[in-house]
């Protein structure tokens, strides 16, 4: 069993939805994101899904896009990112998923990647723009490394690729809550609810809804019907807010605490 | 009359592939108005009510089948094959643009899509989508770079005119590649109601496809031209790429045509290195050329660093200066179909005047870098040979650029 299913596991025999917040690597840079990985795992974050920066992120609204052109002006790439994750590893067991374009994941070197990805405490990667259609040699090649291959699934999504996307994924579904890129909205489109009934219909993995859930409420009402909630933009907003601060990484984390209570 | 044989083809398979090249490589929600869309497409393709509305709209709407243009005082200069030059600056709207527009329109009307949007670069797919939006009494809305805006301003005015909505983009390089990106935001976000008229021959499956075969009107009709004023087909044809339309459009028809060289002219920008160019096939370890990688939905070459971040581009024309190219290109260029040669700006700028005062024609600084190129392959045959360049835009948009550089000079 993977680490991610183990987590799921256990929040599923006590009865309490997952918390999983997301920061892009480097920003503001990468000895912080080594200390907000720390952090966030003792405020409560199951898991911790770590951005790699990309020059030209197509799925996400403004926060995130500034959040990589900060973490890119410091320079970040994915080998950097790994020992920063390496290193935050050896004081932390949270589990992580690499969220990235597929581009840089290209350069790197597919095979390269699901060697180091592990060795650096990664457990699942989710490529943003990489279906199940293209991913082919992709997905066999995490299996082969123990990594979990996380797919998004959307409101658009027919019942024929929830299938398909069901069938490639391990670890979670991640049920992209509304049509439109990441960011903080004032509601959670009900369309998310019917999408997890949708999915859970085809398969028995958990599942985890993200973009736009940005409050306590949200998380909370995300847990009503999912296995966990994804907050991203609204934590990188928080931490672009906070740039310059000495108590950056201390307050993020209580920011990070409010949004379970 | 030389039979054309289909035995080259170059037909992607049904998920859009061209060899490893195209395919899609977008967020989970746009598979479904792809999906959508392709149907749609597919449709219409064997559908002769839409072929013949296609081609009447781009008869009496457009002013095709527009002029192969014996260009003799630019053979001469030259000297070696006769220059015919393919007039696609005398379409409407002043660009090869429109012809992809006019049946994207077609498709968005057919799928009862009320609002398109669109990218430009130079402003010349702006101002085609505009028109056609407002033939057909679309809303419209049209995403252009900062950088581009300056550049282009005379055609964000049209687009205007015309009805459209301009947005500029501030963001990363404020030229085509991030208007793609908010394009592609607002795609998106409002998938529903919403058609994305993509420009190029780029982008997720189908548009690859869909632009090429809306485009292939150039070089059908070229070709029928040259044999109908020649009794022979062209040794050359030669055409500027950016992301790749006009040239594919032209050479498409040529392919099974195995003694035509196929010839792209990529923008040389200033110099070799990485940010200096948007030669994607230059290659050489300094050459600053492209990898294969993934931009904007299809796997193709690509502009970038070690790390596979996008690397910035330069060109004089703000149409040629993107960091990939279309994925067929990608094809054709590894099965050495088609060949890719570069011109700087400088040689670009003397093309633009060369053609005015030689021609009587002002092209668009897009094609002016296909002019010196097509030169100096014409020297390498004789009086008899022919060559066809295609002169993809007029150059109305560049002239105040153009003056503006002229009197930095002096």
């Amino acid at each position: 069993m993977s680490r991610i299913s183990e987590v799921f596991a256990k929040l599923k025999s006590k009865r309490r939805g997952g918390f999983v917040p997301f920061i892009t690597a480097g920003d503001p840079d990468l000895s912080v994101t080594e200390e907000l990985l720390r952090e966030l795992a003792g405020s409560g974050a199951d898991i911790i899904e770590v951005g790699i920066p990309f020059s030209d992120p197509v799925a996400d609204g403004p926060v995130i896009q500034r959040a990589s052109e900060r973490a890119l002006e410091r320079g970040t790439n994915l080998k950097s990112v790994l020992e920063c994750i390496a290193a935050a590893k050896r004081r932390t067991d949270v589990p992580i998923v690499l969220f990235s374009y597929y581009n840089p994941l290209l350069q790197f070197g597919l095979e390269q990647l699901a060697t180091a990805a592990p060795l650096a405490g990664v457990d699942a990667i989710l490529v943003t723009d990489l279906i199940p259609e293209e991913a082919g040699t992709w997905t066999p090649l995490l299996a082969a490394n123990n990594l979990d291959p996380i797919f998004l699934v959307a409101p658009t999504t027919s019942e024929d690729r929830l299938k398909l996307i069901a069938h490639q994924a391990r670890g979670f579904v991640y049920a992209v809550s509304r049509t439109g890129v990441t960011g903080a909205r004032e509601d959670i489109n009900e369309n998310a609810e019917s999408l997890v009934r949708r999915i859970r219909g085809v398969t028995p993995l958990p599942v985890a809804v993200g973009f736009g859930v940005s409050t306590p409420a949200q998380v909370h009402e995300v847990w009503r019907y999912a296995d966990a909630a994804v907050v991203g933009s609204a934590i990188v907003s928080e931490i672009e807010r906070l740039s310059g601060d000495g108590d950056l990484v201390r307050k993020v984390g209580q920011f990070a605490r409010n949004l379970t209570q | 009359m030389q039979k054309n044989d289909d035995r080259l083809v170059s037909e992607p398979d049904a998920t859009g592939h061209w060899g490893n090249y195209g395919g899609r490589y977008v967020p989970e929600t746009l598979v479904a108005p792809l999906d959508e869309l392709t149907r749609e497409f597919m449709r219409a393709r064997s559908d002769s009510s839409f072929a013949h509305e296609f081609e009447q709209l781009l008869r009496d709407f457009s002013g095709r089948p527009t002029p192969l243009f014996h260009a003799k005082r630019l053979s001469e200069h030259g000297g070696g094959a006769q220059i015919y030059l393919k007039r696609e600056d005398l379409s409407h709207t002043g660009a090869h643009k429109i012809n992809n527009a006019v049946g994207q329109a077609l498709l968005a009307r057919r799928m009862g899509k009320q609002r398109v949007i669109a990218e430009t670069g130079a402003g010349q797919h702006g101002v085609a989508t505009a028109t056609v939006c407002a033939l057909f009494g679309l809303k419209c809305v049209v995403y252009m770079g900062a950088e581009d805006m300056r550049r282009q301003a005379l055609n964000v005015f049209r687009m205007q005119l015309l009805g459209a909505e301009v947005v500029k983009v501030d963001a990363g390089t404020r030229t085509l590649k991030d208007a793609i990106n908010e394009a592609l935001r607002d795609w998106v976000t409002n998938v529903h109601d919403t058609y994305y008229l993509l420009g190029s021959a780029l982008g997720p499956h189908p548009y690859p496809l869909m632009v090429r075969e809306f485009q292939r009107i150039i070089g059908r009709e070229a070709r029928a031209q040259i044999l109908e004023q020649t009794g022979k087909l062209p040794v050359a044809l030669v055409a500027c790429v950016g992301g790749g339309s006009n040239s594919i459009g032209l050479f498409h028809p040529f392919l099974a045509d195995k003694s035509v060289r196929l010839i792209g002219v990529e923008a040389g920008g200033r110099g070799d290195s990485v940010g200096e160019h948007a030669a994607r096939f230059k290659s050489g370890e300094t050459s600053g050329g492209g990898r294969v990688g993934v931009l904007q939905g299809t796997m193709s070459y690509v502009l970038q660093d070690e790390f596979g971040q996008i690397a910035r581009t330069h060109s004089v024309s703000a149409g040629l200066d993107y960091a990939s190219i279309g994925p067929e290109h990608a094809y054709l260029h590894d099965l050495g179909r088609t060949e890719y040669l570069n011109a700087g700006d400088e040689e670009a700028l003397e093309g633009f005047k060369l053609c005015a005062r030689l021609e009587g024609i002002i092209p668009a600084l897009e094609s002016a870098h296909a002019i010196l190129p097509a030169l100096r392959v014409a020297g390498e045959f004789t009086r008899d040979d022919t060559i066809i360049i295609n002169l993809s835009g007029r150059g109305d948009k560049d002239v105040q650029l153009v003056a503006d550089l002229e009197s930095h000079k002096h």
